[in-house]
């Protein structure tokens, strides 16, 4: 797939091409493409002057990162411990069968993909999921697939 | 501008008792993350609307989290001359009709959660009092908040502003007497009078290791070596601890200032802050303080006009539990895979690039500049003989108050419990508390007397770790616990090393046999045998504490482990493959919720007459045990 490197330039710059903020640069590349493709993994080992093979081992090492390309909306399920006590795995489940997707995976059509994160620091709230940028507390299975609608 | 000296912050102190105290009613709303999340930023665009809208002379702020998180979104109102007043659970139709009460009406009293007659500034050791002539904003029927059993033996270091402050307002943190003790560090201190008095005040790692932080310091200052590095370890990866959080959005200020002060008594020019990507609130005020302390002079070449210079730059983490180990969290700082190393050369010796390096964490790094202000004897009259100061506990789990609390070093679980947390919710038993993130234990009930500091919890089988409280009643299953933690750790082992990589993983197996019913004889001896090669030989403290809540749960709740292996059956009734659903027709009216959220059609019955459920086709999954409003499931 051909990618505009140029976008892969601009975040290299703005972190100054310093290899210690390696991890931010791609964090800002994902969100740019919404995953990491190979063409910017290979531009970022070459601006940075590190084998292309420390760049994968760190986009596969960390679970932040995403080699395919995720869907329009990224749902983060918690299982820390106290959501956990509360019934989030029953959560997680839940969505996996309204979405006929497992836990780590994309829905076919790209509307959503499903993951499990531990402890997003909300335990009070607990059992907590998070839709992009929102933060939904206190759910049970009926409410949770509510949700669901309002995400195009 | 440029702050040079005592003058100049005076000056932005006089801005912030301003806008903290205004001469106008104020109304202010809690928005950190766990607000947010219920609802807050509605409540804090619905008042400002409202007060636009009519032009009423009422200031709308915002606030990080005072750690009731129970009774989010919280609200509070501050007029001239009367008591502060919270509420509870605001939304925004509620919150615009507390209008009227900052504009001179009677305050609700059903809404509200508990009242301030002023506050207490720890770093200056004065008290502001709001009141004028014991003036009372009504009569006394809500709890004043030094009396109201959550805060009432809370001693706030660490989380002293949060909740008090608005964050991005620098001149607020420096009314509350922030930067002024910088300022003393820096003119009238040497170095090692610095390290002497952290060293007495006896503050020890608040991350989870509880090493002596002067003792760190010193030997970070006098190990060889240029350039020396200051790491704030703000990858709280615990789960089930969220106190760093807090302290990040509601109070930046009080960690760049201690790690400032901590740079001056290492010798340190350049200081790093590695954040879990999983708080993005976090990062952005972070940033905005970042920012503010560099634009006032407060970092940079020329700190405060001393001629100290300090940088600090922000690195996101990547979603690795690993990474909060400081040899591992240093890798990843490099650009490299978070991989842990032995540590027979300690990372003050040599740690980043190889270099001397002090790592604290967030709690750590807050606790500093209330240390250096009030003096090491100060701090050191809280707590235990060993344990001094107070700690900062994410209250979660089954229990009726959650949210966060800090407490002095020694206390013991029942008061944490029934008094602050206000005990176990739905008349449920307690049963344990789970403490120390995965690498701690679970405390049954026959120790609920334990007083709660560092030494103590090591000897009970547990440990203080990063401070997360789960407390788990009756009806959690001691063996599902042990799995959870094991699972949670075999995904986040890096794998470099085989004790853990393997070690974890066997351990996961035989729990999940165990769970399932398939457990044999000699399973229980298997798990002490992996924990005890995994406790001598793993690289990091993430494997050699791995087998904690697994040794942790045998050794007090063995007759539940028996009860998996022997009985097949788990008597709390949440391993699911041991568990059976059925409805009671005594109870069952009929009413159909059960049929429509079961997912496996196994629920059938007509309306109005009891249902049957066909435990052929049931997966398990609880939905009709949560909907049933008749208590008509049976869960066996």
């Amino acid at each position: 797939m051909e990618i505009d490197t140029s976008k892969v330039d601009e975040v290299i710059d703005s972190f100054g091409g310093d290899l210690s903020r390696l991890i931010g640069i791609l964090q800002d590349i994902q969100a740019n493409f919404n995953y990491l493709p190979r063409e910017a993994l290979v531009r970022v080992s070459e601006r940075l002057e590190i084998p292309i093979s420390q760049v994968f081992s760190v986009t596969t090492f960390f679970k932040a990162f995403s080699l395919t390309p995720r869907g329009r909306h990224q749902i983060n399920v918690c299982l820390g411990t106290a959501c956990h006590v509360r019934g989030g795995t029953r959560i997680l489940e839940k969505l996996e069968r309204d979405l006929k997707v497992e836990a780590g995976r994309t829905t076919e059509d790209l509307r959503f993909s499903l993951e499990s994160v531990r402890c997003l620091g909300c335990c009070s709230l607990g059992p907590v999921a998070v839709i992009d940028d929102d933060t939904y507390g206190r759910l049970n299975q009926e409410k949770v697939s509510k949700l669901l609608d309002q995400y195009e | 501008m440029k702050i040079k000296t005592r003058e100049d912050l005076d000056a932005l102190k006089r801005q912030g008792l301003e806008s903290l105290y205004p001469d106008n009613p104020k109304i202010t709303v809690g928005m950190a993350t766990c607000g947010i999340a219920t609802g807050a930023r509605k409540v804090f665009d619905a008042l400002s609307e409202e007060v636009e809208k009519k032009k009423l002379d009422v200031v709308v702020a915002r606030t990080g989290c005072i750690g009731f998180c129970q009774k989010e979104p919280l609200v509070d109102i501050l007029s001239p001359g009367r008591e502060r007043i919270y509420y509870k659970e605001m939304s925004p139709e509620k919150a615009v009709q507390l209008l009227d009460q900052s504009m001179g009406a009677k305050p609700k009293e059903d809404w509200a959660l508990f009242r301030m007659e002023g506050e207490e500034n720890l770093i200056t050791n004065e008290a502001i009092s709001y009141v004028e002539n014991h003036a009372r904003a009504g009569d006394n029927a809500i709890p004043l908040y030094k009396e109201f059993p959550f805060f009432k033996k809370q001693v706030k270091v660490a989380l002293r502003n949060c909740g008090f402050i608005d964050s991005e307002r620098i001149e607020e943190y420096i009314a509350k007497g922030g930067y002024y003790t910088l300022l003393k560090v820096l003119t009238e201190m040497e170095p090692e009078e610095v390290i002497e008095e952290v060293k007495r005040s006896g503050l020890r790692g608040r991350g989870g290791g509880g090493f002596p932080t002067g003792v760190k310091w010193a030997s970070c200052r006098h190990a060889k070596g240029e350039p020396k590095y200051v790491i704030c370890n703000a990858d709280e990866g615990d789960p089930g601890a969220y106190m760093d959080r807090s302290i990040l959005e509601g109070d930046p200020h009080s960690i760049i200032e201690g790690m400032i002060i901590g740079a001056f008594a290492i010798g340190s020019h350049e200081g790093f802050i590695y954040v879990r990507n999983e708080y993005p609130l976090a990062i952005e005020k972070l940033k905005i303080a970042l920012t503010q302390a560099e634009e006032y002079c407060l970092l940079g070449e020329d700190i405060l006009g001393t001629g100290f210079r300090f940088n600090i730059t922000i690195n996101r983490g990547g979603g690795a539990f690993v990474c909060g180990e400081s040899t591992a969290l240093m890798a990843s700082l490099e650009g490299k895979v978070g991989e842990p190393r032995a540590k027979y050369i300690h990372t003050v010796e040599r740690g980043l690039w190889d270099r001397p390096s002090n790592l604290n964490n967030v709690e750590t790094w807050a606790n500093v500049p209330a240390i250096a202000a009030r003096g090491a004897d100060w701090f050191s009259s809280i707590g235990t003989e060993n344990s001094k100061g107070a700690k900062v506990f994410s209250l979660v789990g089954n229990i009726n108050n959650t949210g966060l609390v800090e407490i002095p070093m020694g206390i013991s679980l029942r008061e944490i419990i029934n008094d602050i947390g206000g005990g176990i919710p739905g008349d449920k038993m307690f049963k344990a508390v789970q403490t120390g993130g995965p690498s701690g234990g679970c405390i049954p009930e026959q120790l609920i007397d334990l007083p709660v500091d560092f030494d103590q919890l090591t000897e009970a089988g547990s440990m203080m770790g990063s401070g997360g409280m789960i407390v788990m009643d009756e009806n959690t299953c001691m063996v599902d616990v042990a799995k959870y933690f094991v699972d949670f750790l075999q995904e986040e082992s890096c794998g470099k090393c085989v004790p853990c990589r393997e070690g974890i993983k066997r351990m996961h197996e035989i729990l999940e046999d165990i769970s399932t019913g398939k457990g044999r004889e000699g399973d229980i001896e298997l798990l002490e045998e992996i924990g005890f090669i995994l406790k001598e030989g793993a690289l990091c403290a993430l494997g050699s504490t791995a087998a904690n809540p697994v040794l942790s749960t045998i050794k007090y709740f063995r007759q539940e482990y028996d009860a998996h292996i022997r009985g097949k059956r788990c008597p709390a009734g949440v391993c699911s493959e041991l568990i059976t659903y059925s409805i009671d027709p005594e109870q069952c009216t009929g009413c159909g919720r059960c049929v429509k959220a079961c997912p496996a059609e196994a629920i059938v019955g007509e309306k109005k007459q009891p249902h049957s459920l066909d435990p052929e086709k049931c997966i398990k999954c609880g939905s009709c045990f949560e909907v049933c409003k008749f208590d008509a499931v049976i869960r066996q």
